[in-house]
């Protein structure tokens, strides 16, 4: 039967029922009581950041690298405020989040009290769903529902605002398993007849191509497996978007590596060139297609989604299948392995030929130094010196970020934690923070930028007094060197505002906020540092000072098509200048 | 220039598809904020709003009806519905277009001001129409006009030459024909 409980009481016990371990906050006046909860029990451990954005990000990393919802408590007002960026981030990268945002008693509600804002207002566009609780009696079941809205479907940010009164007030809670939606009950099986048909239209195919994303690292580790088992018996490359990473293993032959406007040369032709795609979880994001209207001009394309807005948004799907990618890729298998597809083993034979071709071009090569440390290099050592150990990524966005992507190879799904969607600065500390909680015996790293990692710096202090050894990998030029990369293809090399004259020692900095700072500045030094930091048992930042004008190629420019990219060979300073005309400038 | 069109990321604006005009009925939980996220919807993601009419039709379960006549691409309409119906609060999204013949309907309030002739011809112009005279002074009717959006603008257009003071307009309420409910 119901308990009678006060609301802040019931924050408390939803979120243990609901198997909640870790809530990312920062108190005020607002959430007072709930936090007065907080402090009376042990079966909810709180997590206190120094920023409300900071701790967003921090839920997100722990979400994506559990598969758990990520737990958010924060004050009204500028509290609430603050958490939007990692609430829209959550948003556009399907992560689950719920947060809960005190509000000024009911009675005050519209009145401009101090710290009110209109939370529910302000974060209506930036979650999946939000509520705003005037009564006691309906807490419960609200804040049960949050967590059923926030991991079911496509996963999402949830915000419950709870005044402070319905906080203080005394109602019956209910448990979960008492709470059933009316509404929100998304498909997650696939149509079968959409899946045979997907299923003809594979075994039919002369070059054939799997294009995947974030959505089969959120379906959960099956998935990932299912995948892998399909990819190998069906022999078809594999390409996946930046949040896809580690869903197929990146070592292995049918890999092409990451798609998109810097993916890898053979991802992005095999792209342009097949007859059949077969989309798994990714929703054809302008970074990915490039230009919309030489966007694979040949291809039958076939697009699994659990969100039916997904499919035909972008770009036309031959055919749709609205499902989970695991059930869908479940029952696909199912149907290759009954049906026994006799495909055109020649054509294949010709398709990876032609894949091995694109592949020789060696879209990522570089050209190293003996004297300054190449931002690709540091990479290839950080993942050379990690890649046996029980590793996590994080990063911040930008270059580094690409490069990140491009040069660290991910064995396994939730090991890589980006801001893709919403290109968050700021992201990777907090997001470490929150995967480290998760993971506190394993390596956290958040390769990061010196710019990015000015924004959530603060997190630092947070990293220190959990004594989480987060390790933050800064290859600084700098710059922001994205912006700048961008500045030399638009903008004439007129580098505006993109240079930072005055960044911190980095070193000093580490100290200051109790950890350890390094400085590595010649390649030849790299290794050591790099042990030196797995080494430490403590947060780390490491400022790696990185060649300053080193930019990400391969590049598809803006408005341009996929057999359209700039390679890292042929950059002079003419191409990079002309590369973008003045249709593409417009573009971001 | 259809150069800098054929640049663009975006979905191809070059491919020319007709804008249609749909009625949408969207049954909705009459939750607080219910229809700020419908419209919210509508303005974020640049989608149009023709006529928008809402209230609660079933009191007991708390259910909203919100009609929207809605304009676009057959591809942004598709959007349109798969959007709708991916928020928490909705039930369903029906196309009444979709639907074959739809009652659509809308009530307008109407105040013209005159003396002498043309208040005459108003008021004679009114029972034609089937208005309803629900306040009127010797300088002034209040008209109440329910009928198809057209017949109401035909109805309008005539008494802006004959005092038009004022326009009040529900929007449009609509149903699909026979006995089958949504």
């Amino acid at each position: 039967m119901a308990r009678t409980m006060t609301g802040a009481e019931m924050v408390i016990k939803a979120m243990a029922d609901q198997g909640v371990e870790f809530v990312f906050g920062y108190p005020g006046g607002a959430v007072l009581p709930i936090y007065d909860e907080l402090a009376q029990q042990e079966k909810v451990k709180h997590v206190l950041v120094r920023q409300e954005g900071g701790a967003v990000h921090a839920a997100e990393g722990y979400a994506r690298s559990t598969g758990k919802v990520g737990v958010v408590l924060v004050t009204s007002g500028p509290g609430a405020t603050n958490a939007v960026t990692g609430l829209t981030d959550a948003l556009m990268d399907s992560i689950p989040i719920v947060c809960f945002t005190g509000q000024v008693p009911t009675h005050l509600i519209g009145s401009d009290a101090f710290q009110e804002c209109d939370t529910v207002g302000i974060t209506r566009s930036c979650t999946k769903h939000n509520y705003l609780v005037k009564s006691v009696d309906d807490l419960a079941r609200v804040l049960h529902e949050a967590f059923y809205v926030a991991r079911t479907g496509r996963p999402g940010p949830v915000v419950v605002d709870i005044p402070k009164d319905v906080q203080f007030a005394s109602g019956p809670y209910v448990g979960p398993s008492n709470i059933k939606h009316k509404t929100y009950t998304p498909r997650v099986k696939p149509e079968m007849a959409h899946v045979r048909e997907a299923v003809e239209l594979l075994a039919h195919a002369k070059r054939p191509i799997f294009y995947t994303g974030g959505g089969v690292i959120n379906s959960g580790p099956k998935a990932s497996q299912l995948l892998r088992e399909f990819v190998r018996l069906t022999g078809f490359p594999i390409t996946s978007t930046l949040m896809g990473l580690g869903a197929y293993p990146a070592s292995d032959k049918q890999w092409l590596g990451m798609l998109g406007m810097h993916g890898t040369y053979e991802a992005n032709m095999a792209m342009h060139d097949c007859d059949v795609m077969l989309c798994v979880g990714a929703r054809f994001d302008d970074r990915i297609t490039g230009r919309l209207d030489a966007f694979s001009p040949g291809s039958k394309r076939i697009h699994i989604d659990i969100d039916p807005s997904s499919v035909n948004k972008n770009t036309r799907a031959d055919v749709g299948i609205i499902g989970d990618c695991g059930y869908v890729l479940e029952e696909m298998l199912k149907v290759w392995r009954e049906t026994v597809p006799q495909v055109d083993r020649n054509a294949h034979k010709g398709w990876w030929k032609q894949i091995e071709a694109w592949r020789g071009r060696r879209s990522l090569a570089y050209k190293n130094s003996p004297d300054y440390i190449m931002p690709q290099y540091a990479i290839e050592r950080l993942y050379e010196k990690t890649k046996d150990r029980d590793v996590y990524i994080t990063t911040e966005v930008g270059q580094h970020q690409m490069w990140a992507a491009q040069f660290f190879k991910f064995e396994e799904p939730n090991r890589w934690m980006t801001s893709g969607g919403l290109g968050t600065m700021g992201y990777g500390l907090p997001a470490a923070v929150g995967t480290q909680i998760a993971h506190p015996k394993s390596l956290v790293i958040d390769i990061a930028g010196d710019a990015s990692i000015l924004m959530n710096i603060q997190e630092m202090s947070t990293a220190v007094q959990y004594r989480l050894p987060v390790k933050v990998f800064i290859l600084n030029n700098q710059y922001m060197g994205m912006v700048r990369q961008w500045q030399q293809l638009l903008h004439g090399n007129r580098y505006s505002e993109s240079y930072t004259e005055a960044l911190p020692d980095f070193v000093k900095l580490a100290d200051a906020y109790g950890g350890k700072g390094l400085r590595c500045e010649k390649p030849g030094d790299l290794d050591a540092t790099i042990d030196e930091m797995i080494a430490y048992n403590g947060p780390v930042i490491v400022d790696c000072r990185v060649s300053a004008l080193a930019n990400c190629f391969p590049m598809i420019p803006s408005g341009k098509a996929h057999n359209e990219m700039i390679m890292g060979e042929d950059v002079s300073d003419e191409t990079v200048a002309t590369a973008i005309d003045k249709a593409g400038k417009s573009l971001v | 220039m259809p150069q800098t069109q054929k640049q663009s990321h975006y979905p191809d604006p070059g491919i020319k598809q007709d804008v249609v005009s749909r009625t949408l009925s969207v049954l909705v939980d009459n939750e607080p904020g219910v229809l700020a996220r419908v419209i919210g919807l509508f303005s974020g993601r640049g989608y149009n709003i023709d006529s928008l009419t809402v209230t609660e039709t079933e009191h007991e379960k708390h259910v909203s009806r919100i009609t929207i006549m809605t304009r676009g691409t057959p591809a942004v309409i598709e959007q349109i519905k798969h959007q709708l119906e991916r928020m928490v609060p909705v039930h369903r999204v029906a196309d009444l277009t979709l639907l074959g013949e739809t009652l659509e309907c809308e009530l307008a309030l109407i105040k013209v001001a005159g003396k002498g002739e043309k208040r005459i011809e108003s008021l004679r112009l009114a029972e034609i129409y089937g208005a309803k005279v629900i306040d009127a002074s010797t300088e002034h009717f209040v008209f109440q006009v329910t009928g198809g959006s057209p017949e109401i603008e035909r109805f309008i257009k005539i008494m802006t030459e004959l005092g038009l003071v004022e326009v009040s307009r529900t929007g449009i309420a609509a149903m699909a024909r026979g006995a089958k409910g949504l």
